[in-house]
């Protein structure tokens, strides 16, 4: 009698997927068991979920530090350093969410445990993203992410904004998520395997007469990436879904889903094909100009101020690129640092969006913010300071972390693709200071919108506000240990 | 005239393009959905011939997990458009313009 042998799996390395995904399985059964399922209750779930694993990293990293990267489960799935800092900061963006659900779906009277069931599977899926060791665990994980997340989109069925934003990014991340795999596809007819560690393996010892087939495997992949971080010219779903999609959920979109897209894109561009620099790098780095440009000079035309971050997101996004492109480990350092800094920011920034939008999400243009200085001066004093973040603004972990970019790409002799994003920069700084001017120099508006008369901010919000403010500033003032961090998690890949 | 793999690969590029046209083109959100399924049939196509061609088994799993992910992405697509479609019969994706700025 033969036994079936099994491949080795580290359950450790598993515990966050685990801790998710279990977790949101039991919320939903409870919820549908228990008839009224106290809101307060499916938040604290998710919040104690979240800050499960966010301390369950902490064992983790030592654990990778002092043994080392592996990889298990045949080859398929990684855990390094790399992998640990993504789900840490995947984490600290299912708290955030968490936090502001709840203010939003008491607000909009929508009962129920959605959100919050797949908001961690969503997670799940990002966590399985970061730390894929083969091609097909990380469409696995793109997906398992971007499936919940159209869900998420389309939440509030009563506004038909919402399901707009729902159904175009179904239709672009469908989309996206065809060109990605097809990329894979011809991928692995290049290398014959869709192992990372086996294809890295074959391009640097076997040289290929004919690669077109890689060639194009590497572009599609490329473009399927470049879609889901809303890259330009793959950008152009961006402002509509943060616009039409609930607040709280934007604030994933903007924090969750950029970390695992970034994270997954430097162990597919930067570490398993670094052999193949020279034909990507170039492409990455005008992807990465065009995004700052566009991102930061669109942004300065718009009104509604969802709008605005939705294009400064897209700047942000061809900062991280400018990080990639360098394909050096000083480069992934500050991919690194950066999205770490920009959940901070993100979620900071769409948890005042929150409270400010008043019921139906709707109160976001620009005249909304108009005096808000003098009716919330706290609330507004710390969206200034996330604002200025966002600009790169020294002593804010903005500034570190935009340095951190740039200096990658002086380093790697890329002064031109510096000198737009510096250019860009100097754009996107006027951006938020329009907000800023609305908020402080303009008090036409005193006689205040009816709904935020008695509003009180509540607890959650206040909370997510809070650390993101001391965390940007925490981080502009003392980056060394972040910086360190980053350092310590340049992912690398380790045959099964 | 002896069916090489590079045939199959040419049909699944023929049809991953042919889906990317008629996703980009048409305007029917269901046509949408069906032009999505070719493309990541079309995937499946190349994943299995290439998975033949190289003797190797992964190309074939392959497989299973994408017609797995495809089944799950509609079921999402169509309850979205469920959801539209209860409010406006008929509606084609130019009608869903409320969002802009």
């Amino acid at each position: 009698m033969s036994t079936v042998v099994t491949p080795e799996v580290l359950w450790w390395a598993l515990i966050p997927v685990i801790l998710l995904s279990v977790s949101a399985m039991l919320l939903l059964t409870v919820a549908s068991l228990v008839r009224h399922l106290p809101s307060f209750l499916a938040q604290a779930w998710t919040v104690v979920t979240g800050l499960a694993v966010l301390v369950a990293s902490v064992p983790m990293w030592n654990e990778v530090r002092d043994t080392g990267p592996r990889s298990f489960l045949g080859g398929t799935v990684a855990v390094d350093g790399s992998t640990v800092l993504a789900t840490a900061a995947l984490a600290i963006a299912v708290v955030a969410t968490a936090l502001l659900a709840r203010l939003y779906l008491v607000r909009e009277d929508l009962p129920g445990v959605e959100l919050y069931v797949l908001l961690m599977l969503s997670a799940a899926g990002g966590v399985v993203m970061v730390s894929a060791d083969d091609l097909i665990v990380l469409f696995l994980g793109l997906e398992i992410l971007s499936i919940a997340v159209y869900v998420l989109a389309a939440l509030h069925l009563r506004r038909i904004e919402s399901q707009e934003a729902a159904l175009k990014y179904f239709v672009l991340g469908a989309f996206a998520s065809a060109f990605l795999l097809y990329g894979i596809a011809l991928l692995y007819g290049a290398t014959g395997s869709t192992r990372m560690a086996l294809v890295s393996e074959h391009l640097s010892s076997v040289v290929l007469f004919d690669d077109g087939m890689l060639l194009a495997g590497i572009g599609l992949i490329l473009v399927g990436l470049a879609f889901k971080v809303a890259a330009v010219p793959f950008h152009a779903w961006t402002p509509d879904v943060y616009q039409g999609a609930p607040s709280p959920v934007v604030a994933w979109m903007a924090a969750g889903v950029k970390v695992a897209g970034f994270a997954s894109m430097v162990r597919v561009l930067v570490v398993t094909l670094s052999t193949h620099v020279s034909d990507w790098s170039p492409a990455v780095g005008v992807l990465g100009g065009l995004s700052v440009v566009v991102g930061a000079s669109m942004a300065v035309l718009q009104t509604d101020v969802r709008r605005m971050l939705a294009y400064s997101s897209i700047a942000h996004a061809g900062f991280l690129l400018l990080g990639v492109q360098a394909a050096d480990a000083q480069g992934t350092a500050a991919v690194y640092a950066y999205l770490v800094v920009y959940t901070l920011l993100a979620t900071g920034s769409f948890a005042v969006l929150t409270v400010v939008g008043g019921p139906g999400d709707e109160a976001h243009g620009l005249d909304t913010y108009r005096g808000l200085a003098h009716r919330r001066p706290v609330l507004a004093g710390a969206f200034t300071l996330l604002l200025l973040g966002q600009a790169g603004i020294p002593f804010t972990g903005g500034f570190v972390a935009k340095l951190g970019v740039l200096a990658a790409a002086v380093e790697g002799q890329s002064y031109w693709l510096a000198g737009i994003a510096m250019l860009a920069a100097a754009i996107a700084a006027f951006v938020y200071l329009r907000i800023l001017v609305a908020m402080y120099m303009e008090d036409g508006d005193l006689e205040e919108p009816e709904h935020s008369k008695d509003a009180v901010v509540p607890l959650g919000a206040w909370i997510v506000i809070g650390m993101a403010c001391i965390g940007v500033l925490a981080i502009g003032i003392v980056p060394g240990p972040l910086m360190e961090l980053a350092r310590d998690a340049v992912p690398v890949l380790v045959g099964g | 005239m002896v069916v090489t793999t590079s045939w199959y690969l040419v049909l699944g590029a023929v049809l991953f393009s042919l889906g990317a046209v008629g996703l980009l083109t048409r305007r029917n959100p269901l046509v949408m959905f069906m032009c999505v399924e070719l493309m990541l049939n079309a995937v499946n196509l190349t994943f299995v011939s290439l998975g033949a061609a190289l003797g190797d088994l992964g190309g074939q799993l392959a497989v299973f997990f994408v017609l797995v992910v495809a089944a799950a992405e509609v079921v999402v697509g169509l309850a979205v458009v469920v959801a539209i479609m209860r409010r406006r019969q008929g509606a084609t994706v130019d009608d869903l313009s409320v969002l802009g700025g």
